[in-house]
């Protein structure tokens, strides 16, 4: 590996930005998405920013568990972000369809339709397990890069478990990072 | 020997200081400032100090989308000719002081500096996205609010000061006239810049970032570096007008650096204190109230100029 693709690494790891979606999410999710962009969680430390266009994003986090209205829009998202890419599904909706499970008005789960590289579980997950999910995918992304995603390998799912539980947001994230 | 003088001069203010190997990371820099400066006015610890240059790097390595026809080619040079411009205005900052060769003039960088605005309303209507279209309209309508008094401003230091050549200028010591009409500049630099309150035609709110929209990878980094190259620019300006006359060239060039810190500083705690004004209030603001006062500061120099 040359300095060149070092430092793209390096740099696609510390600058992920996000292109949130909505595929008809009850808004707990969407809500705690925002949150960890707050003060209190400040994911801009590890460089993230929120995009409006999917164009500019790098990850494309999705919640709700995937109405048939909505799956043509993913597919639509999906491709005009452009690689290389990953997606996060925040919250147990996308990755199970949750309480939802064999409503006549869902198709999910999302990885029905788009490979996701990180499932982020929880009704609704917490903002620290969602910083973790994104740092995940970061780290996906550089080590993937221009490399289509494959379909089965390289999910990583984040548990409630698994993200600290002391209110320590900065020492959480230095943890994430290292 | 005189010509390779001339030559080598220009080129290494073009190249160098302030030229794009100081400009480039300078750029970097502010843009961190900008982002750090609204994260410390929320209480956040915000991104680390290498953040914009991750940014560039990651943006350089992704793809773009296939764009054709001539619409693609001119979306392609857009973000190119508003860097080119952007880095062409730094260069003619006369913080060195220069023997010979091409100097420039306060027209030309005014021209230059312009010219990345252009691009963006160009590049907005060229994406062919509403939200785009509705980005350089905003942007065209902010540009006619503010350029009248960025150039009357403009206007009325160089009449009270008799010239229009910057190395002069700066040389010059400063007077009443001169503060006013930098006073005006200031108030014209959040529009310049699209910082809050009158971010409205990069609103990443409601028109998902305007003209902006369309843009990915190499471009938008493109776009990124435009920016941070406008603020370097901008606030050179401001700081060239005002700052004192030093002949040691280290410490112009010391004093020159920070006090275009100060104005980033500044402007960037009046962005992240406010918030965005609709498109009528700003070119209200704009015609109303700062209009006046730089009608005043013109008059006010040609009369100077008339009596003396």
């Amino acid at each position: 590996m040359n300095l060149w693709n070092k430092l793209m690494c390096y740099s696609r790891r510390h600058s992920p930005w996000l292109f949130h979606m909505n595929s008809g999410s009850c808004n707990g999710c969407d809500i705690e998405l925002v949150a960890s962009l707050t003060p209190r969680y400040d994911a801009e430390q590890l460089g993230v920013r929120l995009e409006g266009s999917p164009r500019h994003a790098d990850i494309l986090c999705i919640t709700g568990p995937v109405t048939h209205n909505a799956v043509k829009a993913i597919h639509t998202v999906y491709d005009q972000v452009l690689g290389p890419k990953a997606v996060v599904a925040i919250g147990s909706c996308p990755a199970t369809t949750n309480v939802f499970i064999d409503s006549r008005t869902l198709d999910g789960p999302l990885n029905k339709h788009i490979p996701v590289d990180v499932f982020v579980p929880g009704c609704p997950p917490r903002p620290d397990a969602i910083i973790q999910g994104v740092a995940k995918a970061a780290e996906i992304l550089a080590a993937r890069g221009n490399n289509p995603p494959s379909t089965e390998l390289s999910i990583a799912a984040i548990s409630a478990a698994e993200a600290p539980a002391d209110n320590s947001p900065l020492v959480r994230i230095q943890e994430v990072q290292s | 020997m005189n010509w390779i003088h001339g030559l080598v001069t220009p080129l290494a203010r073009l190249l160098i200081f302030p030229g794009l190997l100081f400009a480039v990371p300078a750029a970097w820099f502010f843009l961190w400032v900008e982002r750090k400066a609204v994260a410390l006015m929320q209480g956040r610890v915000g991104p680390p100090f290498m953040q914009p240059f991750f940014d560039f790097i990651k943006l350089l390595g992704k793809s773009t989308p296939p764009r054709s026809g001539v619409g693609g080619l001119l979306m392609r040079a857009w973000p190119l000719i508003a860097v080119s411009a952007a880095a062409g205005a730094v260069g003619l900052l006369p913080v060195l002081p220069s023997s010979g060769g091409f100097e420039g003039d306060l027209i030309l960088l005014l021209a230059l500096l312009e010219l990345p605005s252009m691009c963006i309303i160009a590049a907005g209507f060229s994406s062919r996205s509403i939200f785009g279209e509705i980005g350089s309209a905003r942007e065209a309508v902010l540009s006619v609010a503010y350029n009248v008094v960025f150039l009357l401003a403009i206007v009325s230091i160089a009449a009270s000061q008799h010239t229009f050549r910057l190395e002069s200028l700066a040389a010059l010591p400063a007077s009443p006239m001169r503060w006013l009409g930098v006073l005006a500049l200031l108030v014209c630099l959040p529009a310049k810049l699209h910082l809050n309150p009158f971010s409205l035609p990069n609103a990443e709110q409601e028109i998902y970032s305007g003209p902006m929209v369309e843009y990915a990878g190499p471009e938008l980094a493109m776009w990124e570096l435009s920016h941070g190259l406008e603020w370097v620019a901008a606030t050179g300006l401001v700081a060239t007008l005002a700052a004192p006359y030093i002949t040691l060239w280290w410490l112009a060039a010391l004093v020159f650096v920070g006090l275009m810190f100060a104005i980033v500083l500044a402007l960037s705690t009046l962005a992240s204190a406010t918030a965005r004004l609709a498109i009528d209030t700003t070119v209200r603001f704009y015609w109303q109230c700062t209009l006046i006062f730089a009608v005043l500061a013109v008059s006010s120099a040609l009369f100077m100029r008339l009596r003396s």
